[in-house]
């Protein structure tokens, strides 16, 4: 995991996430802005859960948790991205996004971009580690989670 | 093949498509007539190959949040008394077998006589479909994709196609074969946007990648336009000009936690059909050899590939040898697939022309008429939450 100041993977100019009106993603924003990442995870049957809901999928308690863990995973899918579908993108080139489980928490996914040469070659099962971006100066301020090949 | 008992829960031989209905299809944002003129159209177009008098019409049934509103329908057209409206919930074309789905319970339960199930569309009025701009803040299920620069459909559904693949190890060649099947097929109808537009394997080859695994010609068109059917009891089939083509079954929604957001469904390499599947062969009481030919919707080609393994008719690590071009097209391939040009070739009417044509099919008036014709299969929406599909059989099924 790194923090280093970088530019960004992609411009500037995408929407910016923010949670609901009803505040349920709210933890896990304000957790990317810093540096921790936090899935649900019901404190009575265990069962983790993302994206997050008002009660546990499993056992319906409502008392679902919102847990750190660490953010690294395994590349669960991958697309590389060569048409550009939103103004801010055009002349970008390729991208890369990754779908990314997590089996310490319970192969939850989650999707992001895979940082490096858009062009190299990716293998389902890759390790691949968590890096935070963070959009300090966006207005709403928000913060991304990124992936690279775990060193 | 029997009818069933009266009670017995099923739409099967109850209810018969007695219309169909379309206006000219159009490249996107080139219709000349705005949406719900050309869902005035096609209505009255289904009503005029029906024999109908429009005004016999007592519900509307759509779905993928149909601009078109029913009442004003109903205002516009006539209509003496309006008995129901469903609209089915979920984007894009899951619903396009739900609303018959939906309009067909409609009738059997006793709320209405003689339904339309329709689908408008004209971008150029309303803006296009899979693009996304001037949003300025997300939430919810988008907020987890577009700022990582997955916005688009295509961006949207290429890593679940990418994480089949891996799987069961399909190759791009099987996706390549559903693409040249609707094309060939579109050369021969003269409705298709992109009649006299052929597809072979190089150009498909040579065509740009949108996201891989998507070429171009992976992915839909988007277009304006408006379908329409008409639905009545089965024992009004009869009364009609046309050959009525009965709804056998149909079935919608999808398996445990399919809609779980983001990309979190348990079933995740998948085209939301491992329970609907068996449910419809169960409504209608047949299996997948009965089967004579499918329109199954393409958002994206890898798509279809999931979802002809769901409904059956290839188990995952056959796909690279059944889907080859020689198996999908009329009058006697294996499994003639999207005979119209479905929604890569034909137009992309949310798959409402595909519906049509499992009824030309019925027929026996397709552009591209399979030789054996009693049972079409209709499969919609692969990979979205809600999905459906529908099967359709002529009068010797019953
Ligand atoms: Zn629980």
């Amino acid at each position: 995991m790194s923090d280093t100041p970088r530019a960004a993977y992609l411009p500037e100019g995408l929407p910016s996430p923010v949670p609901e009106n009803d505040g349920l993603s709210a933890p896990y924003w304000a957790g990317l802005q810093q540096n921790r990442l936090l899935v649900q995870r019901c404190p009575h049957c265990t069962t983790w859960q993302f994206g997050p809901e008002w009660l546990c999928h499993h056992c319906h308690s409502f008392d679902v948790e919102w847990t750190e863990v660490e953010p690294r995973g395994r590349i669960f899918s991958w697309e590389r991205i060569w048409s550009p579908s939103h103004d801010a993108l055009r002349g970008r080139g390729p991208y890369l996004a990754v779908l990314v489980e997590l089996p310490h928490a319970g192969h939850v996914r989650m999707v992001g971009n895979l940082l490096g040469d858009p062009l190299q070659t990716i293998t389902i099962g890759t390790d691949v580690e968590g890096v935070f971006e963070h959009h300090h100066d966006a207005v709403p301020r928000y913060s991304l989670l990124h992936w690279q090949a775990a060193g | 093949m029997t009818a069933r008992a009266t009670g017995e829960r099923t739409l099967r031989g109850r209810v018969a498509v007695i219309g169909i209905g379309e206006t000219n299809y159009y490249r996107h944002g080139a219709s000349p007539d705005p949406e719900f003129k050309l869902a005035l159209k096609a209505i009255l177009a289904a009503c005029n190959d029906a024999g109908l008098d429009p005004r016999e019409i007592d519900g509307f049934s759509s779905y993928s949040d149909d601009r078109s509103d029913a009442a004003r329908l109903a205002a516009a057209l006539g209509i003496r008394r309006l008995s129901t409206t469903t609209m089915q919930w979920g984007g894009g074309g899951g619903g396009c077998c739900a609303a018959v789905a939906n309009a067909a319970a409609s009738i059997v339960a006793g709320l209405a006589d003689c339904v339309v199930v329709f689908r408008s569309l004209a971008q150029g009025q309303y803006g296009r479909f899979g693009q996304a701009g001037g949003i300025g803040t997300i939430s919810g299920e988008r907020a987890y994709l577009m700022p990582y620069g997955v916005l688009a459909p295509p961006q949207r559904f290429a890593m679940r196609v990418r994480r089949y693949m891996h799987e069961h190890g399909v190759r791009q060649e099987a996706m390549q074969a559903i693409a040249l099947a609707s094309y060939h097929h579109a050369q021969s109808n003269p409705r298709a946007v992109m009649f006299g537009k052929p597809l072979d394997p190089e150009k498909y080859n040579a065509s740009r990648w949108i996201a891989e695994p998507f070429h171009l010609f992976d992915c839909c068109m988007e277009n304006d336009g408006a379908a329409a059917i008409i639905l009545v009891p089965e024992e009004r089939a009869g009364d009609f000009r046309n050959k009525p083509a009965y709804v056998l079954g149909a079935a919608t929604g999808a398996g445990y936690r399919s809609g779980a957001m983001p990309h979190n469904s348990p079933q995740y390499a998948s085209a939301s059909f491992e329970t609907l599947a068996p449910a419809l062969y169960r409504m209608a009481g047949i299996s997948p050899a009965d089967v004579d030919v499918v329109q199954s919707y393409e958002n994206f080609t890898g798509g279809v590939v999931m979802a002809l393994a769901e409904h059956g008719f290839f188990k995952p690590e056959e796909a690279n040898d059944f889907l080859v071009l020689d198996n999908l097209i009329a009058p006697s391939g294996r499994l003639p697939l999207n005979t119209s040009g479905g929604n890569l070739a034909e137009c992309y009417m949310h798959g409402f022309e595909l519906v049509i044509e499992a009824v030309r099919q019925i027929r026996g008036q397709s552009v591209n008429q399979v030789k054996r014709n009693d049972v079409a299969m209709v499969i919609g929406g692969p990979m979205v939450t809600p999905a459906s599909n529908l099967l359709l059989g002529s009068g010797a099924t019953l």
